[in-house]
């Protein structure tokens, strides 16, 4: 076998390819943040009224709940480069279940607008100026692929939670439950600026 | 004793049957599955492109109405770009070489090679489902351009998402390839010790890594505005269209690099081989890539400059455009500076080669004249961009494309093909090609529009040349590749090193063996170029 062969293991290049791929998703949300900037741009007045729309304390309680989640990740991390399987594993457990916290959270706060006519196709949505239209589609779009991102971060942690029980992924080849790690940051990373943008500009 | 069988078998011949190919690990098994998918969408690409000369033989309808012929063309559209130039130097010479140019056994992520190829063919699936289901294909172009895209009833839908997955088969090859150049160079083999080649596999993957997912996410927002009736696009609902052209061209632009780039690298890679001399000016070459790709992230705009935006806008674009051309002509100058006093071999991928640099030049300052903003004004949406845009694509990167097969053909199937017959179908392509094209770009200065079915009759002489000249070029394309075909099952064993290259691909056995290198390969001295001819 070659000493740069392609199917050694190699913790930096999976890292380095999952710092490339978290740029992707960086410019995916990316594109989005600029039709938002244009949107508000032209239609700053409908987008304030709008944005009093959402409610801020249900907001405010997701943006604590997967701030804390972040941390509960990292804590998982060093626990495993300490060897400590079992505490990595309960960390990684209470991340997946501030990951459904949120969704729920995030599920009644839909519900709420849904509730309201305020989704395109209803009645009251169809009556709104086409800014706050906008607004409110931009919001179910954008925070609707983040919590597609959510989930996708979910299942990779409960990947990891067996590998790791399977004894796959130890103190020794930490990569996997790294890069989840990572992936969890920017989930979270983004969070942090839909938060404001939505909830708290006015 | 099992080691000395391992190496004894080419890569075709350690495992046999369907799966061992589907479900392969191996970069140059991949690469040849791409080889095959690829080849067939050109031909299918090809196909259109012959029915499209056909209708534009006469005025008037010929062979198909206004509407199959914004079918036709749009098709054509989504297939060449999409799923033959984007992907194709990068995922099948890019899979197959970069590895072994490398001195390594594979690429750095196996596994994700395999779901690039996997979500390839998804991709493509799609965009043939949009042939036999609903209202036809898309009648957009390949543009997609909002609102008409928005409110279309064709298949819109399924060809954008074709387009989004096809994207993400690409941003995966392009994010294995640099953490492939980044992990994998043989011990001792620096950043500039690489083969040209590499240099531009690693700065298209750059482009293919930080331009696709704008594209993707402006894609997805034309879906989500198919189905939900949201003005994000739509001016009369709200939306605006200029801003869905700008997210849009903010890919796409840098997405003609990811097209072109590879295809430098490929001539970098021929020309000293061929001149038997060290390549003039490696490092400027080596920049220029890295700053093509750079400067290209800034010129969007020149695709807009009759679409409305303000005057400081364009003047800023297209100066950034005119830049463009200053990395592009120090390659050219190199190539060429190479070849001065060198010992040339003028074989088949020579002569390809320099097709290359003459038909680039032609795509490259006629590029110029569209950048110029005054110029652009009056032959934009005309045949001359057109004829530019194939100077520079089929006639730059295609021939780039048939001229490394012709290249590495003796290294990835071992056999030799008849040289004589290579260089008759080159010359015939050559004349073809270049009588389908040159009229375009007159009918576009007399004021021919693209995208149109019918046209005026006075521009009827030119348009039969341009007929005649598609037959021609498929005249010498199927002489081109049944001549490869021949050779694949007939032709002479090869051997290690038929061009009596030093670059590292032409060190092992041909076919390689599974794991590359039937022995320790030996990097050159003073460099990959450094040939006793000085």
């Amino acid at each position: 076998m070659l000493p740069n062969s392609g199917h050694n293991f190699d913790p930096e290049a999976s890292k380095l390819g999952m710092w490339l791929f978290l740029f992707t998703e960086i410019l995916l949300f990316g594109g989005l943040f600029l039709v938002y900037f244009v949107y508000r741009k032209l239609n700053t007045e409908a987008f304030l009224q709008a944005s009093y729309e959402l409610n801020i304390t249900l907001g405010t309680v997701n943006t604590v709940v997967l701030i804390t989640s972040s941390l509960t990740v990292a804590m998982s991390i060093t626990a495993l480069q300490l060897g400590k399987e079992k505490l990595s594993i309960n960390l990684l457990w209470i991340t997946l279940l501030f990951a459904i916290t949120f969704l729920i959270n995030k599920y009644f706060e839909w519900s709420f607008k849904i509730e309201h006519g305020i989704f395109p196709g209803m009645e009251h949505y169809n009556g709104l100026p086409n800014g706050e239209k906008l607004f409110f589609f931009l919001y179910y779009f954008m925070t609707g692929l983040h919590a597609v991102h959510i989930i996708v971060g979910a299942i990779f942690i409960g990947v990891v939670i067996k590998k790791i029980q399977d004894g796959k992924v130890h103190q020794g080849r930490i990569s996997l439950l790294e890069n989840s790690g990572l992936y969890w940051h920017l989930v979270d990373l983004i969070w942090i600026y839909l938060f404001p943008l939505f909830y708290l500009i006015n | 004793m099992s080691e000395t069988i391992a190496t004894d078998l080419n890569f075709f011949q350690v495992k046999k049957g369907i799966r061992s190919w589907l479900f392969t690990l191996d970069h140059k098994r991949i690469a040849l599955m791409y080889f095959y998918a690829i080849l067939a969408f050109f031909l299918i690409g090809a196909t259109l492109g012959v029915l499209m000369r056909l209708e534009l033989i006469a005025p008037g309808e010929t062979i198909m109405k206004a509407k199959t012929y914004n079918q036709v063309f749009t098709l054509h559209g989504v297939i060449m770009i999409f799923l033959f130039i984007i992907p194709s130097i990068p995922a099948i010479f890019g899979n197959f070489f970069l590895p072994i140019m490398l001195g390594t056994d594979d690429v750095a992520l196996p596994k994700l090679n395999l779901l690039s190829w996997w979500l390839y063919i998804v991709g493509a699936v799609f965009a043939l489902l949009t042939l036999v289901i609903g209202d036809g294909p898309a009648d957009t172009g390949w543009t997609f351009y909002a609102p008409y895209s928005v409110q279309t009833g064709t298949n819109v839908t399924l060809s954008v998402l074709a387009a989004f997955i096809l994207g993400f088969s690409s941003i995966l090859t392009g994010l294995n390839f640099i953490v492939t150049i980044h992990r994998l160079r043989a011990p001792g083999m620096g950043w500039f010790q690489m083969p040209l080649f590499a240099w531009s596999l690693y700065a298209t993957s750059w482009i293919q890594l930080l331009a696709t997912p704008i594209v993707g996410i402006t894609l997805l927002m034309i879906v989500a505005e198919r189905f939900f009736g949201i003005g994000l696009f739509d001016p009369s609902i709200g939306g605006d269209p200029i801003l869905y052209q700008h997210l849009f061209w903010i890919y796409s632009h840098p997405a003609v690099y990811i097209m072109a780039l590879p295809a430098m690298g490929i001539i970098s890679d021929i020309i000293p081989t061929f001149a038997k001399r060290t390549i003039f000016g490696y490092k400027a070459i080596a920049y220029s890539s890295m700053a093509i790709a750079f400067v290209g992230y800034f010129v969007w705009g020149h695709h807009m400059f009759t679409s409305g935006m303000s005057g400081p806008a364009r003047i800023i674009f297209s100066v950034l455009t005119f830049l463009v051309a200053i990395p592009t002509a120090i390659k050219v100058f190199n190539w060429v500076a190479t070849l001065y006093k060198g010992s040339i071999d003028l074989q088949p991928p020579l002569l390809y080669a320099l097709a290359f640099i003459f038909q680039f030049m032609v795509g490259g300052l006629t590029g110029l004249v569209l950048a110029a903003l005054a110029a652009d004004i009056h032959v934009h949406d005309t045949y001359f961009v057109v004829g530019h845009f194939h100077y520079v694509m089929f006639g730059g990167t295609g021939f780039a494309l048939f001229g490394g097969l012709h290249y590495w053909f003796p290294k990835i199937w071992g056999k030799m093909y008849n040289i004589r017959m290579a260089n008759i179908a080159f010359t015939i392509l050559i004349i073809g090609f270049n009588m389908l094209y040159f009229p375009m770009l007159i009918l576009g200065l007399l004021g021919m529009p693209r995208r149109y079915y019918d046209y005026l009759p006075q521009f009827t002489d030119l348009n039969v040349v341009s007929t005649v000249g598609s037959w021609i070029l498929i005249i010498g394309l199927i002489m081109m590749l049944t001549n490869l075909i021949v050779a694949y099952f007939n032709g002479k064993p090869a051997g290690r090193n038929p061009w009596n290259s030093i670059s590292l691909e032409w060190q092992t056995k041909s076919p390689p063996p599974l794991e590359n290198f039937d022995k320790q390969p030996k990097l050159n001295e003073g460099g990959p170029y450094h040939y006793q001819n000085k």
